[in-house]
């Protein structure tokens, strides 16, 4: 792993080589492995070690960006000048205000998490728990897919305002999916801790699960009650964010919440805000302009209430701050909200199930992808799991469904909420912790054949 | 004077020469990219960036256990040890019992090769990118008549060069440039967002070529079509629901191809290595020679030797040369794209289709330009010929299950065809369907005349994920008795 005192001698130097009016270094060093298996052996296992450094400049109002790989002097020179290079060339951006000073990027409460255990983590320990599950998937007749992850970043950030930082964090994740002659389980287990990863309770949930959806039947495409789990509410959330948390979707009026603050847009029973100081996710101090990142209300009782901004986003409104949401900036698509939580409720899962009538269970979604972003349509599949309740009992396996449906809608008719939440994986890079939900109502429109 | 690639083959055959005694088999591949990208919205620049990487990665097979480790400093004591590291990585792997990988021969080649192009994208000024783009994206919001609330302009152009050695002996050096550009417009409307690019989606590398592909797709001549289509589809009548005929221009044809044949066709995701990810096929090995997959209109090929495509190499990254394959022959499903390890358990040779993104990340099985070959109609033709249909163009939405089988995929525009004739705009039209069961439907094909070659820069696959670049062509087509308007 790259050492701090490199990192940090990298931001300087760049800061130094600058001649435009302002400048920002980040550097994100990783350390990644990734032990993969299927058919109950591993397949391929990987290590990666490297690092990216974004070099933004301005010189008046004129952004150039220019990216690099390797810390040695001559080639951060390169970068430097790359990116001043097109900001001279580029056309003023009229609304740009500055980089984030000292000031207003705040100072973060908490921190990242940097587990010790996580970075000594050895192939060998991945290996022997990747063997833990293909044992117990083989010893029932199964067969056991997924990943052992783990890796250690460092994000350094520094501009030419007096920003600094320097964070450090693990982070490592076990994903099991169990298949056997008609149907699939699946579960998963993310932590910063490489020792807390549940590697027992992982492989015999998705057992268990796999066992139950042996031999699904036929359900019709309809409107049904749903369970969903967490896994399957993450999802939702986590398309949520990407279609219009973000400040720039919201100014654009791409954004479901334009025009809707302070207005109901789901039922009373959803909150959802995101918090990149709490250590219940998994916390990244500050964003990619070293800005302290502020927990943020989205949606209160069903209340649209807020978006997440950087720095530019936050200059194009009146009065407004970044909430410390920035992502690298080669990203055009805007602030992102990553550490997403949805509030918890009393029920637990079973209860939920009970209060069904007639309706599914759901574990988790597949190839989810929008329809019609500011309605919130999304379609994708179910996976790995999809059980009939009846009369508040699961009754049994049925054949993977396609859903289309408005999120937004489906979160309107929340029967209850578990107070169980799981840390579900966003995007590789952030966290989801989200609950089960009961929906009143969820829309399938195709099935498949298994 | 020594340069780059002097140093990756010395240091390449180091690696190799103290990993040799030791393994089955292992292979170096040394990349170093180069990424420019300017885009335009709204009159400013949205990005302008310019990226360069370089790395290696060390791939190890020992007792039929595989290694892998990269690292981004070029130097000989890291090389060697990042070679130690995936030799012990390869020992971790071979503590859980299982399945042994053994790789089909393959002739180890020493050759170099270089994508063609007329006119180095790199050398051509930000500055005029900036001018191109900036007067096109006026073009579209003209064309929006107040009604588009974002529109963009972009290009971009990449350079990979990349190294692959082998303890096999082979050593091969290669150079692909891609190059492309795009237009986009948002219209907003209440509780709508339409959305109408060009030429084909979100995708600025469109091909291997230089900058005179940027030349010839003709931006400032097709922003004002762009905004104008773009504000009507606010206005444009919903897609119909129920089944009717469905004709895929090619730029749709291409997310078609894509996910229900491309995908489904990777051998080792039928062997299952993508279970614990994207999933598996519904192409088992029984259905090989078997399936009827589609109609007799229908022929598709993995080529990785047509000219221009995204999905064109020489040589695939375990050293196999390129190669056209006939995947599905007038509907009958006929083969696989394959890798040296998955073949083997064929029986059979790869058929050279392993790539990886970039330094740090190991080969897998990747679509490299799998295109429906021509028929003999006219689009013309096509549309006469139905009675009661949708044209659709340019792919918007897209999924697909686990097995490659039940799809829903949506695209930007549509128009009604009534009796022979094209009629209304439809906005966001959508269709659904089961794979065999839509290829089965399949009754008429455009010919050469109608045929393109599209890139699609964007596939995502594997764990960690590595973002492909695959090409697909195709012409349009035609499906009998589609379910469309799922989800208005």
């Amino acid at each position: 792993m790259m050492t701090k005192e490199r990192i940090l001698e990298a931001l300087d130097t760049c800061l130094d080589l600058s001649r435009a009016d302002q400048a920002e270094v980040v550097v994100l060093a990783q350390d990644t492995s990734l032990t993969r298996y299927a058919t109950n052996y591993i397949h391929q296992n990987t290590a990666e070690s490297g690092a990216q450094v974004f070099v933004r400049v301005v010189l008046d109002k004129r952004v150039g960006v220019a990216t690099g790989n390797t810390l040695d002097r001559p080639s951060l020179e390169r970068t430097v000048r790359e990116a001043e290079a097109i900001a001279r060339v580029s056309p003023e951006l009229a609304d740009f205000v500055s980089l984030p000073d000292k000031e207003q990027a705040g100072e973060p409460a908490g921190k990242a998490v940097f587990a010790a255990a996580t970075a000594g983590f050895s192939p060998e320990a991945r290996a022997d728990a990747v063997g833990r599950v293909t044992a117990l998937a083989g010893r029932h007749g199964l067969e056991a897919a997924g990943a052992f992850t783990t890796g250690v970043f460092s994000l350094a950030v520094a501009n030419s305002l007096g920003v600094r930082r320097y964070a450090e964090g693990t982070r490592a994740m076990l994903t099991a999916i169990v298949m056997g002659a008609s149907g699939s389980g699946y579960a998963s287990s993310l932590a910063a801790d490489a020792d807390a990863v549940k590697v027992e309770e992982t492989a015999e949930t998705a057992v268990r699960k796999c066992l139950d959806a042996q031999n699904p039947v036929a359900a019709e495409p309809g409107d049904y009650e749903v369970v969903l789990e967490p896994a399957a509410v993450a999802d939702l959330v986590e398309f949520l964010g990407r279609l219009g948390l973000g400040a720039l979707a919201y100014q654009e009026g791409r954004s479901f919440m334009t025009g809707r603050l302070g207005q109901r847009i789901t039922g009373e029973r959803f909150t959802l805000w995101d918090d990149g100081q709490d250590p219940a996710g998994l916390p990244l101090p500050f964003d990619f302009e070293g800005v302290a990142r502020r927990k943020v209300t989205l949606i209160e009782e069903g209340v649209a209430r807020g978006v997440v901004y950087d720095s530019y986003t936050a200059g194009r409104e009146p009065g407004k701050r970044s909430t410390g949401h920035a992502l690298p900036p080669t990203v055009s698509f805007g602030p992102m909200p990553l550490n997403l939580f949805v509030k918890p409720g009393q029920a637990d899962l079973k209860d939920m199930v009970r209060e069904v009538k007639r309706g599914l269970l759901v574990t988790r979604f597949h190839y989810t992808n929008p329809l019609h972003p500011v309605l919130t349509t999304l379609t994708g599949m179910t996976r790995d799991g999809t059980f009939l309740i009846d009369h508040g009992k699961v009754k049994g396996p049925v054949r993977n469904l396609r859903f289309t449906d408005s999120i937004l809608g489906a979160l309107e008719g929340i029967e209850s909420v578990s107070r169980e939440t799981t840390l579900v994986d966003s995007w590789g890079l952030g966290a989801v912790r989200a609950p089960a939900l009961h929906l009143r109502k969820f829309t399938f429109t195709g099935t498949t054949q298994f | 004077m020594k340069t780059k690639h002097d140093d990756w083959r010395e240091l390449s055959r180091r690696a190799l020469d103290h990993l040799a005694p030791k393994v089955d088999y292992a292979d170096v591949r040394f990349v170093a990219r180069r990424t420019q990208t300017v885009e335009v919205k709204n009159g400013a620049v949205e990005r302008a960036t310019a990226s360069a990487e370089s790395g290696f990665g060390v791939r190890v097979l020992k007792d039929g256990a595989w290694g892998f480790a990269s690292s981004s400093t070029a130097e000989l004591e890291e090389v060697l040890a990042v070679a130690d590291r995936a030799l012990s990585i390869a020992g971790a792997s071979a503590r859980v019992p299982g399945r042994r990988a053994v790789l089909a021969p393959a002739e180890p080649v020493e050759a170099t090769w270089s994508s063609p192009y007329k006119k180095d994208p790199f050398e051509v000024k930000i500055e005029d990118k900036l001018d191109l783009l900036l007067e096109a994206e006026k073009r579209v919001r003209a064309g929006g008549e107040g009604r588009v609330a974002v529109a963009q302009a972009g290009t971009a152009c990449r350079r990979e060069e990349k190294s692959f050695a082998s303890t096999e002996g082979a050593y091969i050096e290669q150079e692909i440039l891609e190059t492309g550009a795009g237009l986009a417009a948002y219209a907003v409307g209440p509780g709508q967002l339409e959305r109408r690019t060009y030429p084909n989606g979100d995708r600025e590398l469109s091909g291997c070529y230089g900058w005179e592909a940027v030349e010839e797709a003709d931006l400032p001549g097709n922003a004002e079509r762009v905004g104008r289509e773009a504000a009507q589809l606010l206005e444009a009548k919903p897609c119909p629901v129920g089944r009717k005929d469905v004709i895929l221009d090619s730029t749709q044809m291409v997310l078609q191809l894509h996910e229900s044949c491309g995908h489904p066709s990777e051998l080792d995701r039928v062997f299952g290595s993508e279970a614990g990810y994207a999933g598996t096929s519904f192409l088992t090995p029984d259905k090989r020679g078997n399936l009827r997959y589609g109609s007799a209109e229908v022929t598709i090929v993995a080529d990785a030797t047509v000219p221009h495509g995204l999905g064109t190499f020489a040589y695939d990254d375990e050293g196999v040369p390129g190669q056209r394959t006939v995947l599905v022959d007038k509907g009958l499903f006929v083969n696989y794209l394959t890798s040296r390890e998955t073949a083997e358990r064929l029986g059979e040779r790869s058929n050279g289709a392993m790539r990886a993104d970039g330094w740090n990340r190991p080969p897998i099985i990747r679509m490299t330009n799998i295109n429906l070959e021509p028929g003999d109609w006219s689009l013309e033709e096509m549309i006469k010929d139905t009675k009661d249909g949708i044209l659709m163009e340019v792919n918007k939405s897209w999924s697909i299950d686990d097995k490659r089988l039940n799809f829903q995929f949506g695209t930007e525009i549509g128009w009604e065809i009534k009796d022979g004739s094209l009629g209304d705009m439809v906005k966001s039209p959508t269709y659904t369907g089961l794979t065999p069961e839509f290829w089965g439907s399949c009754d008429a094909v455009g010919d050469k005349k109608e045929w393109k070659l599209w890139g699609t820069p964007n596939c995502g696959k594997g764990e960690p994920q590595q973002i492909a670049h695959v090409g697909h062509g195709s012409a349009p087509a035609r499906f009998r008795k589609v379910r469309v308007g799922v989800g208005r």
